[in-house]
């Protein structure tokens, strides 16, 4: 075991566990910073490797942006906080096919991998990855860029409130559901009381927008 | 340097992506799971190159995983898009409750 394992050992822990608390922690805003913990790590885990400019650019662009843009969602969609709100029915059929999918892939890896070492770690220079962008990777390099401007304008086109050209804010459109449980609250109340779902459906239409407005105050 | 370590890390973070995918209701972090699994295959993409061809000429492995990052940054902004349009119309972020598509 060299020093590289070593280090890659310590990197990839932190990794792991924060990736683990992600997806398990009952707090919204704590998953997301255990996000950004996750991403640090692989830009750690990127800087073992010797891949050092991945490991700036996911720096910069996962830590730096994209888990702030997720805690502005978090905070814009103001969701509840708690692990029964957060989870749901499906905990022992996720674990059971990611614990198998991990099984499956880790015998695949050992057995393809198990004893390939690399006597020393090597990768390409900075000015090495600026010289192959612009000359053999420059097509796909473009493309991206129309990609991230598309994206841009469509995010913006999505996310923006007002519609038209008067700027003027607009009511949203809502879609009638019926009697389809639209809330929260409303599908809790059926799934607790059978008796309360023949009355709310018995009892005319039960508004939407009386559950709706109440909700999620 | 071992090849194993680097694999087996993003094997793990890919199925704990999966694990979010699955159990999880609220749209945001179901992309927060999303984001993991992309870094997984990022993972394995620079350790390939580095590990196993350090001298390719065409850093394929270090330029894809440019590419998936630009890609999931641009995928995040416009989900985030569409997870407040959502919040917007039905009032909730809650995957299960917008089974309008249902039969």
């Amino acid at each position: 075991m060299t020093g590289h394992d070593l280090a890659f050992l310590v990197v990839a822990l932190v990794t792991g566990g924060g990736a683990l608390l992600t997806v398990t922690s009952k707090n919204l805003v704590h998953a997301a910073l255990f996000l950004a913990v996750t991403l640090s790590g692989i830009a750690g885990v990127f800087l073992v490797l010797a891949a050092d400019f991945v490991a700036l650019v996911q720096l910069v662009v996962y830590v730096g942006a994209v888990a702030v843009l997720f805690l502005f969602g978090l905070m814009l969609t103001r969701a509840p906080i708690g692990r029964e709100a957060l989870d749901n029915q499906n905990r022992g059929l996720g674990i059971a096919v990611s614990g198998g999918l991990f099984v499956v892939l880790s015998v695949l890896v050992i057995g393809a991998f198990g004893g390939t070492t690399a006597a020393e770690v090597g990768g390409p220079r900075v000015g090495d990855i600026g010289m192959v962008i612009f000359n053999t990777w420059v097509l796909p390099f473009e493309v991206l860029s129309m990609l991230l401007l598309a994206a841009l304008i469509g995010a913006i086109l999505l996310a923006r409130r007002e519609t038209g050209d008067s700027g003027e804010e607009q009511a949203p459109t809502r879609i009638d559901m019926g009697t389809a449980p639209s809330m929260e609250a409303e599908r809790m109340a059926r799934l607790e009381g059978g008796d309360d779902q023949a009355e709310l459906t018995a009892g005319g239409d039960p508004g939407p927008a009386a559950g709706r407005g109440e909700g999620r105050a | 340097m071992s090849l194993v370590g680097p694999l087996l890390l993003a094997t793990f973070l890919f199925c704990v992506g999966i694990y979010g995918v699955i159990a999880r209701r609220n749209a945001v972090l179901v992309l927060m799971s999303v984001e993991l699994m992309l870094n997984a295959v990022n993972i394995n993409l620079v350790a390939f190159q580095n590990l196993l061809f350090p001298a390719e000429a065409a850093v394929s492995g270090h330029l894809f995983a440019l590419f998936i990052i630009a890609v999931a940054a641009a995928e995040v902004g416009v989900g985030l898009a569409i997870v407040l349009n959502l919040f917007r119309t039905r009032a909730t972020v809650n995957v299960d409750d917008v089974d309008l598509m249902r039969w």
